[in-house]
């Protein structure tokens, strides 16, 4: 059956050569600063890539110093560094961005859209991630490497117990590049709900796009917990506010919670992406669809829900209540049934079709092995009790290397030798890739099973020794072999990427060598594909046998450009529907030289200079302006044809721009940032009473304070609402009264800001004497920083509609900034419910 | 001794069994896993039909963890309870972790302090005693894998675990928690005994330390003093009274030395002093390397006749 063709073919020659010119990319040196999610997403990868081997290094530095008790190849401060380093830049600066990478680089192909909606936030999260990636690998040559292990737990990470810059390095550069996940994260949800083919509705998405949105949506709401907690033990680092010391009021298990409740999000973060590359590879290696499509989603959707509420499993060895325990017990085991549905559905797509044993079917038989033997270990340790024993031991360490190892690493080598034919004008050698497998599949299981064993002969964690005596030291010598037989894995995998991998953006790779069902087998070059076919099955390429030569001839949506220049389709989110064409920026220097500005400025704060931090800040900001002020460009002519009797318009505002639904995701962030302060300041009131007002008899600030403070926020949003009024209409003399409005509203909400300051100034309440001070600063800090990037963004926005840049059609900027100004509003306003109306409630 | 395999008590062997059954049931559920992905790549297409069915996903992926789990889990919390509740104790002893060495506290009906010792706990056989854990600077975690699982220390709070050895041993434990510097070098053990030895060994701790017996020991008693060890150590029934380190009153009676990782004699009492700083890397006592060998015998000799 054929997919009628929506444009006349053969295409004129001159529309190819257009389009191929328009997204031609950067030459020479130029080319860091391409945008475009090929370029983007290979950087990404590469630089993952570059982090997992030097983490892997410092494994084996950890590995070679076990191989003998009391041994002395590395002193106890090097290991110490060396576990904190390969936990941090494993999880941080590997696995997160790895999945993101391939996020990046194989969204756009699968969904047949010409890039990702936000392409210069993508450069700019990549770049941000790199160089501050770079800086942190770094602190290691000086010795300032941090050593309070990945999970950085207070006190000891406090400056009482760890003096000197080590831990700031920790909190500053991992804190900011969180940031730049969350930014990818924006890009990835967007780019999956808006800019699919036409006709993909999402019963139709590839369930690799179903991962990527429950990885992304687990990144928002988890990441801004992290972002809070490392953001205020940085404070009490800096400047001795009291969150997790105990002796003020404080509480050391409020950092484990926020931790935490990130941290285990964060392991089907890792997780999701690669049981979806595994639901697209065995589909194709097996010949035949995924079975159970819909079980499989539903299993996606159930594990990214029971992640968000089992993070005190990392806590039952601290001594909480039992009640607690065993409801965390519960929701722990309860996350086998989705991973269990995912295998019965592999199984079954094995069992219905015929494996062919590629190099990427063995490596997903060994994640079958790997994994299912780690999902086991990971139900015995959510048992309390056998938890109890084994918790901080080499079982444990045991248990997440084959949950992550086998759950995230052998899927991501799959995903390298299956996906590598689309980037390289040649596949991955078969030949080399068996022998990868064998080794890391061997090697992988020789390091880590004898874990398990050592683990219950006791041998804890994070130690850089131990004694002849107590027996460890065979299986150790077992685990440092097999951790020696992974490198060389690696290794080979290196030289066949450097004999086999070359890159192509512009012809189009190896083509469809697997025979697989999905668009990313389509011919893609920078420009994506050559036309936007329209989609009506799941496998598309497998429902219609012309379909990939007739969308390269260009007989689809979009087969050349209609704006003259770089151009998405923008579809409807759930059935796909053509809805505008999207203007997409080009190269420029502005993401990278911002991104650069950020990290160095992180640094600078790092060492403590805070002047250049903030020179480097303005910096940040206005590279950032620079960027923004091209794009909202209205619309580039009339509503266009883009195939199929589709006229769409060429620009949208309001809930049907692209850049609404980022600022809502943006919304989403920041809420979970507030939730999670509310959340601090509720625990701490139950563990540390004494230290409330009702208790010590510090006064509240007068209640003319949040009164004045309230009515200042609730004037902001009218005065905004009223300019919003004001650009609707479009006499050319209302423009006054959007103005007038837009200024009104930002004196207005600098002021509510200031009464609020203000007032708890003039009680006389410190920030440093207990935790209950530290938290209504923080809470201000908090809103006060909100409270400037408003400031800045309606400044920008005056200054769009005082240059002209500003109008009923043209709007997408005001409409942003409006979105975000009634967020900063409500959470003003929730900031003083809880600062002047909790303390009286709870007492 | 430091494993979970070798349980010598209640509450250790509870969870070993839960252990056994886990581990036959896991490798049950794992091969069992691994034959259904021979069946779907290799065998025959009647067995490769059920497995591909949508009914047989939901069976085995869901239904058979629903069932098996929930069986589990509710175990696991019957366990979990008889660990938690413990029945009241009559022996409290408080043990509060240190950067890194192990302060314990005996304590007396009543809750009044009996005496002090260090990074060693003795206890009767066959009686359940009561631990009241706390930290005095960063989170430790309290782990003697054959007497029962471990037990974060954690500032501000105190956790109270039961631990019961049922015959007499020593069992090593270690800090479970990473706590900076030398965390892989905070060992201690527990001493347990019958009750009689026990008893006589609570009468000899409540006494201050002997007299010192010769003149070696008596010179050696004298350097203490004059060295600045009286600074951060106790030393009942002299002027030592410092608290930053372990008491010494009866160091000579323990079996081990710097946080259980040396055995106690005269010779390891003398490396320990002069190399400390080579030993363990960070911790708070100095290297007394500058001390004239014949003042380290001196001192070694008497420390070890602290019984």
């Amino acid at each position: 059956m054929t997919l009628p063709a929506l444009h006349e073919v053969p295409r004129p020659e001159t529309e190819h050569d257009k389009l191929r010119e328009i997204w031609r990319p950067p030459s020479g040196l130029r080319f860091i600063t391409a945008v475009n999610n090929t370029y983007i997403g290979i950087f990404y990868v590469g630089a993952a890539l570059l982090f997992f081997l030097l983490a892997g290094l410092l494994a084996l530095g950890m590995r070679t110093q076990l191989l003998f008790a009391e041994n002395e190849f590395l002193s106890q401060e090097a290991y110490n560094q060396f576990f904190t380093m390969h936990g941090t830049i494993m999880m941080f600066l590997f696995a997160v961005p790895a999945v993101e990478a391939m996020g990046v680089f194989l969204l756009p192909p699968m969904l047949a859209a010409r890039d990702l909606p936000f392409p210069r936030l993508s450069a700019y999260a990549f770049w941000a991630y790199f160089v501050g990636g770079l800086i942190f690998f770094g602190s290691l040559f000086f010795g300032l490497a941090p050593r309070g292990g990945w999970f950085m737990y207070p006190p000891l990470t406090s400056t009482q117990y760890s003096p000197g810059i080590s831990a700031d390095f920790w909190l500053l550069g991992i804190g900011f590049i969180e940031i730049s996940a969350i930014a990818g994260a924006v890009e990835i949800l967007v780019g999956v709900l808006r800019t699919r083919a036409p006709g993909m509705s999402l019963d139709k998405l590839p369930i690799y796009a179903w991962a990527m949105l429950v990885f992304a949506t687990l990144i928002v709401l988890a990441f801004p917990a992290i972002i809070l907690g490392t953001a205020l033990l940085e404070l009490e680092r800096a400047f001795g506010w009291p969150f997790f010391d105990a002796a003020r009021g404080g509480d050391p298990l409020l950092w484990q919670h926020l931790f935490w409740f990130f941290g285990h999000p964060e392991v089907y973060i890792i997780f999701l992406p690669a049981a979806g590359f595994v639901s697209m590879i065995l589909p194709t290696m097996a010949g035949v669809p995924l079975a159970g499509y819909r079980l499989v989603v539903i299993a996606l959707l159930a594990t990214g829900f029971t992640a968000m509420g089992v993070w005190v499993h990392h806590m039952f060895a601290t001594g909480i209540p039992s009640l607690s325990v065993s409801f965390f017990s519960a929701a722990s085991m309860a996350v086998a049934v989705p991973s269990g549905i995912q295998v019965f559905a592999w199984i079954a797509t094995l069992a219905s079709g015929r494996l062919r044993f590629h190099t990427p079917a063995l490596f997903l038989l060994g994640f079958l092995f790997i994994f299912t033997l780690g999902g086991l270990t990971g139900v015995m340790v959510g048992l309390v009790p056998f938890d109890w024993q084994v918790h901080d031991t080499y079982f444990i360490v045991a248990h997440f290397h084959y949950v992550l190892i086998g759950g995230m690493v052998f899927p991501l080598f799959a995903a390298f030798y299956y996906w590598a034919p689309i980037a390289s004008i040649r596949p991955l050698s078969e030949r080399l890739g068996r022998w990868v497998f064998g080794l890391l599949f061997v090697g992988f299981n020789v390091a880590f099973f004898p874990m398990h064993i050592t683990g219950l002969l006791g041998m804890p964690r994070r130690v850089w020794t131990y004694p002849a005596d107590v027996g460890w030291e065979g299986l150790n010598q077992l685990s440092t072999a097999g951790a020696y037989l992974i490198a060389a894995a690696v290794l080979l995998f290196l030289i066949d990427v450097l004999r086999n991998f070359r890159l192509t953006t512009d012809k189009g790779g190896a083509g469809n060598v697997w025979n697989a069902g999905t668009l990313e087998w389509i011919e893609n070059s920078t420009y994506g594909v050559r036309s936007i076919p329209p989609v009506d099955a799941r496998e598309p390429l497998w429902a219609h046998r012309d379909l990939r030569e007739l969308t390269e001839a260009g007989a689809y949506f979009l087969p050349g450009s209609v704006t003259g220049g770089r151009e998405t389709l923008v579809t409807s989110p759930l059935e796909g529907r053509p809805q505008f064409v999207l203007q997409l920026p080009g190269p420029g220097w502005s993401p990278l030289l911002a991104a650069v500005a950020t990290a160095l400025g992180f640094f600078m704060l790092t060492l403590k200079l805070v002047v250049p931090a903030l020179v480097l800040a303005g910096v940040t900001v206005a590279f950032l302006c620079i960027w923004l002020w091209g794009s909202d460009p209205g619309p580039a002519g009339p509503p266009a044809d883009v195939g199929g009797g589709h006229v769409v318009p060429t620009s949208a505002s309001g809930p049907l721009s692209h850049s609404w639904w980022g600022t809502v995701v943006l919304i989403v962030v920041l809420a979970m940032l507030f939730g999670a302060l509310v959340f601090s300041y509720l625990y701490l009131w139950t563990v540390s009473r004494q230290v409330w007002p009702a208790s010590t008899g510090q006064p509240l600030p007068a209640p003319f304070w949040p009164l004045a403070a309230a009515a200042a926020f609730a004037a902001s949003s009218l005065a905004m609402a009223w300019a919003n009024r004001a650009l609707g209409r479009s006499r050319p003399d209302r423009r006054a009264s959007e103005r007038v409005g837009l200024g009104l509203a930002l004196g207005l909400l600098v002021a509510a800001f200031l009464l609020e300051l203000v007032g708890q100034r003039a009680s006389g309440l410190s920030p440093t004497t207990s935790s209950y001070g530290a938290l209504v600063y923080v809470g201000i800090a908090l809103e006060g920083a909100l409270v400037l990037a408003l400031v800045v963004m309606g400044l920008y926005t005056l200054a769009r509609s005082l240059t002209g840049r500003l109008g009923p059609e043209r709007r997408a900027t005001f409409d942003n900034t409006r979105l975000l100004w009634h967020y900063g509003v409500a959470q003003g306003l929730a900031l003083l419910v809880l600062l002047h109306l909790a303390p009286l409630v709870l007492g | 001794m430091q494993s979970v395999l070798a349980p010598v008590g209640p509450y250790a062997d509870s969870t070993a069994i839960l252990s056994g059954v886990l581990f036959v049931g896991g490798t049950l559920v794992f091969l069992g896993v691994m034959v259904a992905i021979v069946l779907a790549v290799r065998s025959s297409s009647r067995a490769r039909r059920f497995l591909s069915r949508d009914t047989t996903i939901l069976a085995f992926g869901a239904g058979l963890p629903i069932v098996t789990l929930s069986a589990l889990l509710i175990w696991g919390l019957r366990i979990e309870v008889g660990l938690e509740a413990g029945p009241p104790s009559a022996l409290q002893i408080e043990v509060r972790g240190h950067q890194w060495w192990w302060h314990v506290r005996y304590l007396e009906e009543g809750g009044r302090w009996d005496f002090v010792t260090a990074n060693e706990i003795r206890i009767p056989t066959g009686v359940p005693v009561e631990l009241r854990l706390s930290s005095a600077d960063v989170i430790h975690s309290f782990w003697v894998p054959s007497l029962a699982g471990k037990l974060d220390m954690v500032p501000g709070r105190t956790n109270r675990l039961t631990v019961q050895a049922d015959e007499p041993g020593v069992f090593r434990g270690q800090c479970a928690e990473y706590c900076g510097g030398p965390h892989a070098l905070m060992a201690f053990h527990v001493v347990a005994e019958t009750p009689a030895d026990f008893e006589t060994w609570r009468e000899r701790q409540r006494r201050p330390a002997p007299e010192p017996v010769g003149e070696e020991a008596r010179r050696g008693r004298e350097v203490f003093l004059a060295s600045g060890c009286e600074v951060c150590h106790r030393v009942a029934g002299t002027p030592a009274r410092g608290t930053v380190g372990p008491d010494l009153t009866h160091v000579g009676g323990r079996l081990h030395l710097m946080s259980g990782m040396l055995r106690s004699h005269r010779g390891t009492f003398g490396g320990w002093i002069a190399s400390a700083q080579h030993l363990k890397p960070g911790n708070q006592m100095p290297s007394y390397d500058t001390l004239p060998g014949a003042d380290l015998r001196a001192l070694a000799t008497w420390l070890e006749s602290l019984e």
